[in-house]
Formats: structure tokens, C-alpha cells, sequence
């Protein structure tokens, strides 16, 4: 990237860090910063956004400067004749000047967007990447990897991708109920969820970490808190966390009693725990519930407290999501937590 | 003021501009037409997409004759209206009672269509995409066809009470022009229904 | 010169029982009256969406805040922006359409005044239908919801099976309902441009204002209609079981956004048009020169009208449409911000060597200026699909429209109450009030509406109750509510002065701005016939002819 741009680009993000002084706690990696890319497709629109920011200040410059000239120095004085000025209805040149110079500002424009929506939409995909089908849900994110046997739901897991030896991951993109859409700022730009319609999104993060993201179109009540976390992890963590993923449920004897709640009430119908008569796919999948950091899309931490909390009064943390109150007993609801926090 | 008009009075300006009737006419089916437009372009979406049957290959039949029906009232209609503006009160009200009769045949031959397809081939506007299109589509022109009959009835009782003279020809005339629209919009409906879509 | 109507304007007035007056309003067929009810009415469902925006900021304050309910949040931006649309910005430009344009053509009334009638009530009943989704529209979930699906009513979300009850069936009936009133209004104000112009104007020849409502009309013949269409598709999938957006029978959610965009694209030059016209007007007279460039003018109205039914795909980029497609609505996009451009520039032509007065319409009008070219270029930004990708539907998008909107559409609509105010009243506003006005709302509007953009450039989405802390977003949703207090001043401030001066208000006099067109030959207010002889003109500038015969415009233009 040449040198002024990229000076230009330097002075523009570090506008942004300013807010956390106001803002609360978070560290920086939690602000969804698309001025902070870590992955092509989003470095490829950063690059782009700073050339149309310049362009655009550019004419901001000059007009603005235009303007206050304007009404600045042609303002009636405070001793004025009170004659008319002279009447001028307009002048060829002028009109031409200022309709071709827009036009090649135009038209440099649209081919330098040009090249990054081919670069980005018409990419390949290599055959080590990664592929995931992400399926939008009111208000929950399903994620399968069809080619590595494994479901999960609203934390995303891709390993991180060695710019000399890409493993990207190529996401389609399907949604069982309304439109959705995927964004997470850093890795790329946003594509939706159409039901009925296949769409495809791919990302290459080439450095580990968490990344923040949330639904992008408005699916409905809580269209809010369908948050996404995407966890780039090194190839080694990314084994290990598919491995874990691809094993069958836990069994433990000492919560049998909690086993049997989930078993004989209605939690079957919509959600699924692999190796166990639970299959309901209406509903995030649980087998390994407790190897994700939150729950209920990114609502709540999973936590003891929440845990129940959501089961016994969703409304409490997500008012109008379709989990329902499940009005079990206290000890049921003791059980059945207990329970789910054997699902690793 | 004066001044202006005494200056203008020195200029020969002939003033004429087009006709309110007709121009407010043309511009309601401008936007007449972007509806259909809307429809047509749906059903040609849609064509192929029906996920079950019954499919426009084994319900439809061409309507030849409330086609010929119809585009024939076009006809009436513009002999209806160049008798009127030469004053032939008699001659107009029997083209124009034409009109309505060829419209009314029209609309009689559309509903024994619907009538077969509903009841004897069981496609209704929520069988599938093809009904759903077919019956939007034909029936929205219908329902065009039938506000232009109604405005047709109304001339025609005035007419028997003998309250239309010639002076009225120019709005029988802006009329007319819908009814055109209605037999245009209908070429195009047939095209795209039972050629382009069987 | 006008002494007829001014002999006729002080005849006494006796005065009359309410009841008469009421009716008279009621049953009028008078462009002018016509005219005010529109405006009247729009202002009403104004301070409403306002109402409707500042419950959205309030519970936007702070992360996680509990002011609202998210099914009442979503009902807000719903019936916010179906509002502000539907039943403030288009009711008030046909409103001072209707008024001025039979005035600036020299013309006694619109082509078909029982129409115009018509139109305006049918829009007015459209709108009452839709805020009674309030009270009525029983769901399953309790009685009384206003539609919650967003005003563009995305598929498959508007289908029975997700808004179950009637709250979607209020949103496409008061707007289908609403929508032939406004096909009415278009061809009313159509067919009075072309066949009603006075002897002398010819299209060359009509003030700016009048072509600018011309090619506005035009557009909203060929916009309303595809969301009328779509509408009635929507209305026969939720009550006849029809299937044109039933994803699950085949049908298509995207169809639903082009039929939408198709017509929601134009719809925002139908509403900025008439912005552009009042500046149009305003502008010169207060730089005291004629608009620079007028055959440009219209023909960058012209090509803007034509550009921008061609454009409506920006707001798809995201849907996942093929490179050539995305490319194709990237060009056209950037391309309509050339004659857009071109008329800023003309408009600094026209204040470059005048010697501008800075009443408050002029404020107002200079505001414009600088805001319509932020929009403008923020637009550009979004126009280039890859920055879109990222920038679409999050606050950036928000916050570019409200700067098109509220910045350009009501900054200028500001400009033309204070500026024909005096006409339809015949009373002058407070000057000082109006001032008042303009700084309250320029702080205001700038606190929310500049640091709105950067919450969308850090990630925000639109249309969410509430948002996570610490992701960078805070600081600036607070100063963004802040600033609508300002803006709720500012308003209240603008509608004292309205009242005030409808009362106390000093005598206007005919022509208070020493202006150029004929509205301003007649009385203020107008008599009911407008003009007691058609003028006959030689120019655009036909009072400007009359007050400087030695130096007439039609011996220059």
C-alpha cells in the first residue's frame, strides 16, 4: 500500500481507540473494528475504504472550502447600495469542468471497487480450507463442518490461516426461518441469510485470537442478541477442540436423575445430545454445551446462575427469544443443569 | 401586472397545450402499467419453480376466443368514439353497447376458465407458484376489465336517457384510451401466461 | 399591478360560525386549502415519529437498558420510519406542491381539484388505518400491536408464519391505501404542469420548483406502483394462502427486496427532489441573483430521475448477488452522485458574486448545502458494494439517510415554512425565533447525526433494542440521544413561532423578499381564485421583469 495512504490509514483507526477512554472496560479485542483487519476479504475492503475515505475528503475539502468562501465573501455588507449584483444565468465551461471532473472520479472509483469485489467473490477455494455450513436461526447460530463430523452452535471455531500455506475457511451460508446475516467486522464484510437461497462467505484469519460479531438483518424480536464469536485457533488448539467435538456425549452416572429430566420433558424436541434419544434440531445442539464460553447466542456467559436462569425464564435474559420457560421444579431444575454441566 | 400583459399583447403567442383529460389518462396508465410490470415480471420468475403440480402444460387451453373478444372491443370502442365526435349519437350508443357486450363475453369466457381450472383440475392461488401467479395475474387484469365495464354501464344508461351529446366525445375519448390499456395489457398477459409460460 | 387583489383582500370579513369554517376545510376542492391540510397533517404525525425516535434514543442511551421492551423498540423503528415516509415527508411535499405550483404557473387551481381532494383524504385515512395497529390488531399475543417488521417489511418475516395476528396486514393496507392517494396527487400535479401553465411559461420558462415537482410526479407514477403491486402480493400470500414470498413453497425472499427497492430507491429522490426544488427558489432570492444554470439544473433533475430507477440494488449488495450484478449497482450509484453534484455546485454558482442576506430560509438553505454534501459523499461510500459489505445495514447507513433526510429534506422544508409562510398567512414569522430555531436544531441535529456514523463503523448494526458495552459503541449512542433533545427544542420553538406570528404576527404584505415569482403577486394570502386576470409572462423571472423594465431577464435568457 503506498506510503500515504498508509499514513493516512494509521491517523484514521487511531481515531477510534479514543472512545474506549469514555467507554467501559473491554479490551480491544472485543470492539468489531473493520479498521483492524485479520483476514483477506477484510483487508482487501479496509484497503479499499481508506482510497474511497481519501477520494471523499478530498472532495469534502474542496467544496466545503467553496461553501464558506462563498457566504463568507459575498455576503451583503453592513453599508450596502442596495443594488442588485449583476445577474449571471450560468457559463458553458464551468458546467463542463465540473461535470467531466466528476465523471473520472467516478470512473477511478468504480474500477478500483471493481477489482476488490472479483478478488473477493470470485476467490478459489484451496482444498485444505476449512468448510462450514452455517445455518441462521431465530435467534441462534447452527454450525456444522460436514467434512470433520461436527456440530455446534454460536461460537464459530477456525483454525488460523498461514499466508503461505492458506487454510482458509469457506462458510456456505442457509438459514431455516427469516433472513440473517453474518458479520464479524474483522475477518470480512457482511453476506446474508436468504432461506430457500445458498450463499457463501469465506475468511482467512492469519492471527489467533476471539473476534465479535452479530446478526446484521433484523430476523425478528431478538434479532439483537444473536451475537457470533468467531475463535481463530492455532492448528494444534483447532484439532484438539475438533476431537473434542466429534466425541459422543458424557455419560455420568451421578447425574442420571438430571438425564432423565432432560430425557422425559420437552428440552428433546428441539434440541439434541449425540449417543442419547435427544435429537431436536429446532434448537441449539448441547453434547458439548459446556465447551462454549456463552449461552443463549452470546446473552450470557455460561455460568452456573445463567444456566438455570435460562431454563427456568428465558425472558429474563432474552425477552421474545422461542426458548420457553420450561417450569420445572426446583429440584428438577437442579438436576437438569447439574447435567448439562457434565456436557463438555 | 399591466405592464407584463401590455408588453405581451404586442406578441403574437398562440397558447395551446395538451388536453387534461388525456394527459391525466396517460399518466394513471404509466402507472397502471409499472404494476403489471410487477406481476409479469413475477410470473416469469416464477415459471419452472412450482415445487408440485398441477403445471400451466396440463391445465391451460388458449383463450382464443375471449382474446378475439376482446381486442375486437378495441375496435368498437374507436369506432364508438369517431361517431360521437361527428354527432351520431345513435351509431355511438350501439358501438358502445358493442363494447360492453364483447367486454362482458370477455370476462363470462375468464370466469368458466377459472371455474374448470378451481374445480376440475384443482389449481387454486395457493396450490402452488403457478396458481398463485395465474390467478394474480389474469385476475388483476380482470379486475381492470371489470372497474372499464362498469364505467362503460354508467355511459351507457346516460346514453339511453339521451344525456351524452357530441361535446362529450373528448371524454369518451380519454376513456377509450383506458380501454386500449386494458386489451394492451392483455396481449401481453396472454404472451407471457399462455405462450411464453405453457 | 396587483391592486385588483389587494382591493378585493380588504373587503370585511364578517365573521363566521366554526362549524362553517370546519366544513369549508372539510369539503374544499381549493389547491391552497388542500395544500395547508396536507402540511398540516404531516406536521401532526412529525412531532409522533419524533416521539416514536426519541423513545429509540432514550433506551439506546446505555447498553443493556430496560426503558423499553425489545417488542416495543421494534415496533418504534417500524412505525418511525414508516411514519416519517409515508406520513410526513411525501404529505408534505405534495402539500407544498399543491399550494405553490398552481400559483407559480399562473394557473386558478390544480388540473383536477375533486381528485386532489380525494388524494389528500385517502392518504389521511391510509395513515389513521396504520397507527390504529396501536389499538386494534389483535395477535395471539394480546390485543394491540403496531406492525414490528421493519418499514421495509423484509420476507419471509412478514409472512403469517412469523407476524402472526394483523400488525403486518395494518402496514400494507394504510400504505396500499395511502399509496393511491399519492398516485392520485402525482398525476393531478402531472397533468397541472403540463396543461395548466399561464401564457409564456413554457418548460423553459417554469420556475425550478415547478419542473422539480414535474419530474417528482413522474417518478411517483413509476415508484409507488411496484410497492403497491408487491403489497398486494404480500396482502394475497397472508390472507388467500398465495405463495409469493412462501420460501417454503418455492417463492422467493429476495424477489421481495427488488420489488421493494425498486421502488424504494426512487422514493428517496421523490422526497429529496422537492428538498433540491425549495433551495431551487430560496437560494437566489437571497443571494439576489437568478439559479446558475438553469437548463443544467433540469437536465441533472432529468438525469437523476432516470439514474435512479436504476440504482435500487445498493441496498442488496449483501444478499449475495454475483460479482457483474454488484458491479453493475456500484456504477450506477456512483454515477447519479455526478448531476447530484452538479447541482451543488450550481448552487454556489448562484450565491458567487450575489450578496447574500441570511434570513432564517437562507440559514436554512446554507445548512442544506453543507449536510446534502456529507450525505452525498457518505453515499458514494456506501455505493462502492465491498465498503458496503461492511457499512450496510449498521448505523453508518442510519446515519447517512437521517443527514439526507432530516439534514437536506427537513432543513430545506425549515427554509420553505419561514420563507412561504408569510404568503399563506400573510403574517411574518419572529426572525429572531427563527434564528433561534435554526442554531438549536443545527446543534442538535449535528450531535446525533455526525457521531451516529461512527457506532456503524465499528460494527453496530441497526435496528437492535440494545447493544453489548464495551465494544466501542457507548459514548457515542449517549451523545447521539443528547443531541435529540436539542432537536426537540429546536421544534418547539418552531411551532410557537408558527402560532404566534399565525397571530400576532406582523402584516406581510405581498412580495416580503423582494422576490421573483408569481406567487408573489398575489396577495397574501391568495385570494380563493388566485388571480383576478392570468398573467402573461415573458421570462422565469416575470416580477423581476416588472420591477426592472429597463433590465429585463427575457432579453438575456
Amino acid at each position: 500500500m503506498s506510503k500515504p495512504l498508509r499514513i493516512f490509514g494509521f491517523l484514521f483507526s487511531s481515531l477510534f481507540p479514543v472512545q474506549t477512554v469514555f467507554g467501559n472496560q473491554a479490551d480491544s479485542s472485543q470492539i468489531p473494528n473493520m479498521f483492524k483487519p485479520v483476514s483477506t476479504p477484510a483487508h482487501s475492503i479496509f484497503h479499499l475504504s481508506l482510497f474511497v475515505l481519501a477520494i471523499c475528503g478530498l472532495i469534502f475539502a474542496v467544496v466545503f472550502s467553496l461553501l464558506v468562501y462563498s457566504i463568507v465573501k459575498f455576503r451583503r455588507r453592513a453599508g450596502d447600495d442596495g443594488r442588485e449584483p449583476p445577474p449571471i444565468y450560468g457559463s458553458n465551461q464551468v458546467e463542463l469542468a465540473w461535470t467531466v471532473i466528476p465523471v473520472l472520479i467516478v470512473l477511478v472509483l468504480f474500477l478500483a471497487t471493481a477489482r476488490v469485489i472479483h478478488a473477493i467473490q470470485s476467490a478459489g477455494k484451496p482444498a485444505e480450507a476449512i468448510e462450514v455450513v452455517a445455518i441462521g436461526h431465530q435467534f441462534w447460530w447452527e454450525f456444522r463442518y460436514p467434512g470433520l463430523g461436527v456440530v455446534t452452535a454460536n461460537e464459530l471455531h477456525v483454525p488460523v490461516s498461514d499466508p503461505a500455506h492458506p487454510t482458509p475457511t469457506f462458510i456456505t451460508l442457509l438459514s431455516a426461518d427469516t433472513d440473517h446475516s453474518f458479520w464479524i467486522p474483522q475477518l470480512a464484510g457482511k453476506t446474508d441469510l436468504i432461506p430457500n437461497r445458498v450463499n457463501h462467505t469465506w475468511i482467512d484469519p492469519n492471527e489467533t485470537g476471539m473476534f465479535v460479531g452479530q446478526c446484521a438483518q433484523y430476523c425478528g424480536t431478538q434479532h439483537a442478541k444473536m451475537l457470533l464469536r468467531v475463535y481463530v485457533d492455532s492448528p494444534d488448539q483447532f484439532k484438539q477442540w475438533v476431537l473434542a467435538q466429534t466425541q459422543a456425549a458424557q455419560i455420568s452416572d451421578a447425574v442420571n436423575e438430571g438425564r432423565h429430566v432432560f430425557e422425559t420433558t420437552a428440552c428433546i424436541n428441539c434440541h439434541a445430545i449425540s449417543g442419547t434419544v435427544a435429537d431436536g434440531r429446532f434448537g441449539p445442539d448441547l453434547t458439548h454445551l459446556m465447551s462454549r464460553e456463552t449461552i443463549a447466542s452470546g446473552a450470557a456467559t455460561n455460568t452456573h446462575e445463567n444456566l438455570q436462569l435460562w431454563i427456568q425464564n428465558p425472558d429474563a435474559i432474552k425477552p421474545g427469544s422461542l426458548m420457553p420457560a420450561m417450569k420445572l421444579s426446583e429440584r428438577d431444575l437442579a438436576a437438569v443443569t447439574a447435567y448439562l454441566e457434565t456436557l463438555r | 401586472m399591466s405592464s407584463t400583459t401590455s408588453a405581451a399583447t404586442s406578441i403574437e403567442l398562440k397558447w395551446e397545450l395538451p388536453q387534461r383529460g388525456h394527459v391525466g389518462m396517460l399518466s394513471l396508465i404509466a402507472a397502471e402499467l409499472a404494476i403489471f410490470t410487477i406481476f409479469v415480471v413475477a410470473y416469469l420468475f416464477y415459471i419452472g419453480k412450482s415445487l408440485t403440480g398441477p403445471f400451466p402444460k396440463d391445465v391451460l387451453e388458449l383463450p382464443i376466443f375471449a382474446t378475439i373478444c376482446l381486442l375486437s372491443s378495441s375496435a368498437t370502442i374507436h369506432f364508438a368514439v369517431k361517431a360521437l365526435q361527428n354527432g351520431k349519437v345513435r351509431a355511438f350508443g350501439t358501438w358502445w353497447f358493442a363494447t360492453m357486450a364483447l367486454g362482458f363475453i370477455f370476462l363470462v369466457e375468464t370466469g368458466r376458465e377459472w371455474h374448470h381450472l378451481i374445480y376440475e383440475k384443482g389449481l387454486t392461488i395457493s396450490t402452488n407458484l403457478f396458481g398463485t401467479t395465474y390467478y394474480s395475474l389474469v385476475g388483476l387484469h380482470a379486475f381492470h376489465v371489470t372497474v372499464g365495464l362498469i364505467c362503460l354501464g354508467i355511459t351507457m344508461i346516460l346514453t339511453l336517457l339521451g344525456k351524452v351529446k357530441q361535446s362529450h366525445s373528448d371524454r369518451v375519448d380519454v376513456f377509450s384510451l383506458y380501454w386500449h390499456f386494458v386489451d394492451v395489457v392483455w396481449i401481453v398477459v396472454f404472451t407471457v401466461v399462455y405462450v411464453i409460460g405453457r | 399591478m396587483a391592486s385588483e387583489s389587494i382591493a378585493l383582500a380588504t373587503v370585511q370579513e364578517v365573521p363566521r360560525p366554526i362549524g362553517s369554517v370546519l366544513h369549508d376545510w372539510v369539503v374544499t376542492v381549493d389547491h391552497k386549502k388542500l395544500g395547508i391540510l396536507y402540511i398540516l397533517y404531516a406536521l401532526v404525525f412529525l412531532v409522533i415519529g419524533g416521539i416514536e425516535a426519541t423513545i429509540m434514543r432514550i433506551q439506546l442511551i446505555v447498553p443493556h437498558n430496560n426503558f423499553v421492551s425489545p417488542q416495543v423498540f421494534n415496533r418504534m423503528f417500524t412505525m418511525h420510519g414508516t411514519t416519517m415516509i409515508f406520513f410526513v415527508a411525501m404529505p408534505i411535499l405534495f402539500g407544498f406542491g399543491n399550494y405553490l405550483i398552481p400559483l407559480m404557473i399562473g394557473a386558478r387551481d390544480m388540473a383536477f381539484p375533486r381528485l386532489n381532494a380525494w388524494s389528500f383524504w385517502l392518504t389521511a385515512f391510509g395513515g389513521l388505518l396504520l397507527y390504529f395497529s396501536f389499538v386494534g390488531a389483535n395477535g395471539l399475543y394480546g390485543a394491540g400491536n403496531a406492525p414490528d417488521v421493519g418499514w421495509f417489511a423484509y420476507a419471509p418475516l412478514t409472512s403469517n408464519a412469523f407476524s402472526v395476528g394483523h400488525s403486518t396486514d395494518f402496514w400494507t393496507l394504510g400504505l396500499l391505501v395511502s399509496g393511491f392517494g399519492s398516485i392520485g396527487t402525482a398525476i393531478n400535479i402531472l397533468t397541472t404542469i403540463v396543461c395548466m401553465r399561464c401564457p409564456g411559461i413554457t418548460l423553459g420558462k417554469m420556475p425550478l420548483l415547478v419542473w422539480l415537482n414535474l419530474v417528482m410526479a413522474a417518478m411517483v407514477l413509476l415508484a409507488i406502483s411496484p410497492l403497491t403491486a408487491a403489497q398486494m402480493m404480500l396482502s394475497l400470500d397472508r390472507f388467500l394462502g398465495a405463495h409469493f414470498f412462501d420460501t417454503q413453497a418455492g417463492g422467493s425472499a429476495v424477489m421481495w427486496m427488488h420489488f421493494f427497492w425498486i421502488f424504494g430507491h426512487p422514493e428517496v429522490y421523490v422526497l429529496v427532489i422537492p428538498a433540491f426544488a425549495f433551495a431551487s427558489e430560496i437560494i437566489p432570492v437571497f443571494s439576489r441573483k437568478p439559479i446558475f444554470g438553469y437548463p443544467v439544473m433540469v437536465a441533472a433533475t432529468i438525469a437523476i430521475g432516470f439514474v435512479g430507477f436504476s440504482v435500487w440494488a445498493h441496498h442488496m449488495f449483501t444478499v449475495g448477488m454475483n460479482p457483474y450484478a454488484n458491479s453493475f449497482f456500484t456504477i450506477t450509484t456512483m454515477v447519479i452522485g455526478v448531476p447530484t453534484g452538479i447541482k451543488i455546485f450550481n448552487w454556489i454558482g448562484t450565491m458567487w458574486g450575489g450578496k447574500i442576506r441570511f434570513a432564517t430560509p437562507m440559514l436554512f438553505c446554507i445548512a442544506f448545502l453543507f449536510q446534502f454534501l456529507i450525505a452525498g459523499l457518505t453515499g458514494i461510500m456506501l455505493a462502492a458494494s465491498p465498503f458496503d459489505w461492511q457499512l450496510g445495514n449498521s448505523y453508518f447507513v442510519v446515519a447517512h439517510f437521517h443527514y439526507v433526510i432530516v439534514g437536506a429534506i427537513l432543513f430545506t422544508l425549515f427554509g420553505a415554512f419561514y420563507y412561504w409562510f408569510p404568503k399563506m398567512s400573510g403574517r411574518m414569522y419572529n426572525e429572531s425565533l427563527g434564528k433561534l430555531h435554526f442554531w438549536l436544531f443545527l446543534i442538535g441535529f449535528h450531535l446525533t447525526f455526525d457521531s451516529m456514523h461512527i457506532p456503524g463503523l465499528l460494527g453496530m448494526p441497526r435496528r437492535i433494542y440494545t447493544y453489548e458495552p464495551g465494544r466501542g459503541w457507548d459514548f457515542w449512542n449517549l451523545i447521539c440521544t443528547i443531541g435529540v433533545f436539542f432537536q426537540i427544542l429546536g421544534t418547539a420553538v418552531f411551532v410557537g413561532n408558527l402560532l404566534w406570528s399565525l397571530f400576532k404576527g406582523k402584516a406581510a404584505g405581498n412580495d416580503p423578499w423582494d422576490a421573483w415569482t408569481l406567487e408573489w403577486s398575489t396577495s397574501s394570502p391568495p385570494v380563493e381564485y388566485n388571480f383576478a386576470q392570468i398573467p402573461v409572462v415573458r421570462s422565469r423571472r416575470p416580477l423581476w421583469d416588472i420591477k426592472h423594465p429597463e433590465d429585463p431577464d427575457w432579453k438575456y435568457e
